[in-house]
């Protein structure tokens, strides 16, 4: 109320300052652009702030001092914000035809709208003539549109049900094979007042990743791409009983109490705690079970991990079929001034980042990663290994999907898990989107 | 006539820069806000004009309904909370030993960030290691509330921060007013033997009343477009239950890239918190004309 009063002087405020300043600052860049040494200023933006992120935050910084070395004509000028600032801000400088001249983006339905609109550059060139079978098969894939590839993918990760392997051993539960003794160590562990699993259902995605997997299990491992390209319906069978299941676990107790209003790390803080036994979550994770000097060394002892199991009767029988997925990729620019010296620095960055970030900042790349010799956490060379041995990674259904279905994806996950819809509305709510969608 | 012509053009030049800077920045985004909701536009690409369709669907849809109606009630629950915050600043203004302390402390949410208080808050209002419940577990309370998370109290767990954020802005307000009220009429009143009571009511409040009518402008305006508290701590959630219409319209503009559609609820946001402000004052109107 009184906060937009501020917020108008202040913007006021800051607008006469700048009138004042440009007359100064004007002459200043001009000069800047050509006279000082003809230098290169190429504009990056990355979402990895040093207090939330600081190992991507310093191997960024380290690649670019790296690449500055490399090529003395050209400053890296960064811009970093937080992931959801930066979420929109790319959109806002895109619609004013102002984005930095390299920058992240997520993939799929994040990336369409920039690919298509043309505000990315096609980088097809570079991924056939510097990253030949570099990337980890299906990461490309999700930057591309019409064939082109708008993005240098940068991360990889699966996703794996991690848990307390002390809670376990304390009240003799065995790594659960199938969905039944899935179901049964949550009856155990809630007998003994531990909560069973966590999930913050508020945020929409985590709670989307049991719903993935169970997706995945009973209907098959391509069943959720099929929905997304129109071959089988949201309101099929199997998509409605693993919403089905779902909603039982919620309603055995299975998952923390109150989780629709929990963002994913307020959820997560129930394991760190060690209040709750379970979490599904994804390989970016790894760190703060492995690495972090945030988390007690004793904490990361018990960290383990198992692959979701498998569901009796299900289509998906394979327990190496995995949700996954790509997260932020690389771009450049389209109306970038510098578009090849760009182009050298996001291939540069990816590059060196595929060779440096297990070890430096326990992130695993999209880029196939060497083991020999990798002085890290056994964790990830056990993920590592799975990757290499993974029969399929089906992208996350929301990343896959329109922003559009995605937001509605979200929502109805949240509602699913506060039991404000039947498995058939939140199925069918989803079929009438894409539906809608199809037809434009 | 030739001093009042330059005049004319003096007050023209002194009156141009802030006219320009409101123009900019306050009314042509409105237009072109409104401009924006008749286009197919997801923010990035080509906008596709299509004419009234967005206006059309807003007008059948009904989430944006159930957000107006939140966003109301948030309004009636501001207006409501006037009333508290009336009664305490009568007492900090009666020459109450401490006033100056506690007014104080009134204003201390004031001064905390937005998102300050919602994670604050978020922690009180946890359901398994929460202030709140942990406070009624131990009282014996069995099935102690999800708070946020329970879709049919979440909205009403949200307002009460609200009020308690807005709580000093609005006492410092009433107070600056109460002790403005003049002390020869008070001191008349007490001679004809007037108690506090009376004091209050017939000649503090009659005498503040225009101060009253703007707060209860700035209260739901304030609250028809509020947006900050509810957006950290639900989201708009669980399942839109605590949407209201500017989380509505973020989540359509930045969540769904529908950049048109976040446009037409955004103008109607605006039509609707002008009504409402027209509506106030002639209901305020009538009442003091007669």
């Amino acid at each position: 109320m009184i906060k937009r009063k501020a917020l108008t002087a202040f913007t006021l405020i800051c607008l006469l300052i700048g009138i004042v300043l440009t007359g100064c600052s004007s002459e200043g860049s001009s000069g800047d652009g050509s006279a000082s040494g003809g230098k290169i200023h190429l504009k990056f933006m990355h979402d990895w702030p040093k207090g939330s992120s600081p190992a991507y935050f310093n191997l960024v910084n380290e690649i670019i001092k790296d690449f500055e070395a490399k090529h003395k004509n050209v400053k890296i000028d960064v811009e970093v914000l937080n992931p959801d600032q930066y979420r929109d801000k790319i959109k806002v400088l895109a619609a004013s035809n102002e984005l930095p001249d390299v920058g992240l983006t997520w993939s799929n339905g994040f990336a369409e709208p920039f690919a298509t609109g043309g505000q990315f550059t096609p980088l097809n060139d570079i991924i056939n003539k510097d990253f030949k079978d570099q990337f980890v098969p299906g990461t490309v894939e999700s930057y591309t549109f019409d064939g082109k590839s708008y993005a240098l993918p940068m991360e990889m990760n699966i996703t794996y049900i991690f848990y307390n392997k002390e809670i376990f051993k304390k009240y003799h539960i065995d790594v659960p094979k199938t969905f039944d003794e899935l179901k049964q160590a949550g009856e155990v562990l809630k007998k003994n007042r531990v909560i069973p699993a966590t999930v913050g259902s508020k945020d929409g995605w985590p709670a989307s990743m049991w719903f993935m997997y169970l997706a995945d299990r009973i209907g098959g491992p391509t069943i959720l791409t099929d929905v997304i390209n129109g071959k089988v319906k949201m309101t099929d069978p199997a998509i409605v009983k693993a919403a089905q299941e779902v909603q039982n676990l919620v309603d055995d107790g299975f998952f923390v109490k109150g989780n629709t209003a929990f963002s994913n790390d307020e959820a997560k803080g129930y394991f760190l705690n060690e209040k709750a036994a379970m979490f599904l979550t994804a390989t970016w994770e790894l760190p703060n079970f492995t690495t972090s000097p945030d988390t007690s060394k004793a904490f990361k002892e018990k960290v383990g991990y198992f692959k979701f199991p498998l569901y009796e009767g299900g289509k998906g029988t394979d327990i190496n079929s995995y949700v996954g997925g790509p997260g932020l990729g690389a771009f450049v620019a389209e109306n970038s001034k510098h578009k090849d010296v760009a182009k050298d620095f996001a291939a540069y960055l990816v590059k060196e980042w595929g060779k440096r970030s297990v070890e430096k900042a326990g992130i695993l790349p999209a880029t196939k990663v060497n083991t020999n010799g990798l002085n890290v956490h056994p964790m990830y060379l056990d993920v590592l290994k799975d990757i290499n041995e993974a029969s399929n990674v089906t992208t996350w259904f929301d990343t896959q999907a329109s922003p559009n279905v995605s937001e509605l994806h979200h929502d109805m996950m949240t509602a699913l898990f506060g039991k404000q819809v039947t498995p058939e509305e939140f199925a069918q709510k989803q079929a009438d989107a894409l539906a809608k969608e199809a037809k434009k | 006539m030739k001093t009042v012509m330059s005049r004319k053009s003096v007050i023209a030049l002194y009156v141009l820069p802030s006219l320009i800077l409101v123009l900019i920045l306050i009314y042509i985004p409105i237009v072109l806000s409104g401009y924006y909701g008749l286009t197919d536009w997801n923010g990035v690409g080509k906008m596709k004009f299509i004419g009234l369709d967005n206006y059309i669907t807003l007008i059948h849809d009904k989430l944006f309904w159930t957000s107006t109606w939140h966003s109301i009630l948030l309004g009636l629950f501001s207006v409501l909370s006037l009333i508290g915050y009336l009664i305490v600043s009568l007492i900090l203004a009666s020459k109450l030993k401490g006033s100056n302390l506690l007014r104080k402390i009134y204003i201390i949410p004031m001064l905390l960030s937005s998102v300050a208080i919602a994670q604050l808050w978020v922690k009180i209002y946890d359901p398994n290691n929460g202030m709140i419940n942990s406070i009624l577990t131990s009282l014996g309370v069995e099935h102690t509330p999800l708070w946020l998370a329970d879709p049919k109290i979440a909205l009403y767990a949200i307002f009460l921060p609200i009020v308690w954020q807005y709580a000093g802005f609005y006492i410092i307000i009433l107070y600056a007013a109460l002790i403005n009220v003049p002390e020869e009429l008070i001191e008349a009143a007490r001679i004809d033997g007037a108690n506090a009571f009376q004091i209050a009511y017939k000649i503090k409040i009659p005498l503040i009343s225009g101060v009253l009518k703007v707060l209860v402008i700035l209260a739901v305006v304030g609250s028809l477009k509020y947006f900050d508290l509810i957006y950290v701590m639900t989201g708009g959630g669980p399942g839109h239950a605590s949407e209201v219409m500017a989380s509505y319209m973020y989540k359509e503009a930045f969540g769904k890239f529908n950049f048109g559609y976040g446009s037409a609820i955004g103008f109607g946001l605006l039509v609707i918190s002008m009504a409402a402000t027209w509506l106030i004052q002639k209901f305020l109107k009538t009442k003091s004309d007669d």
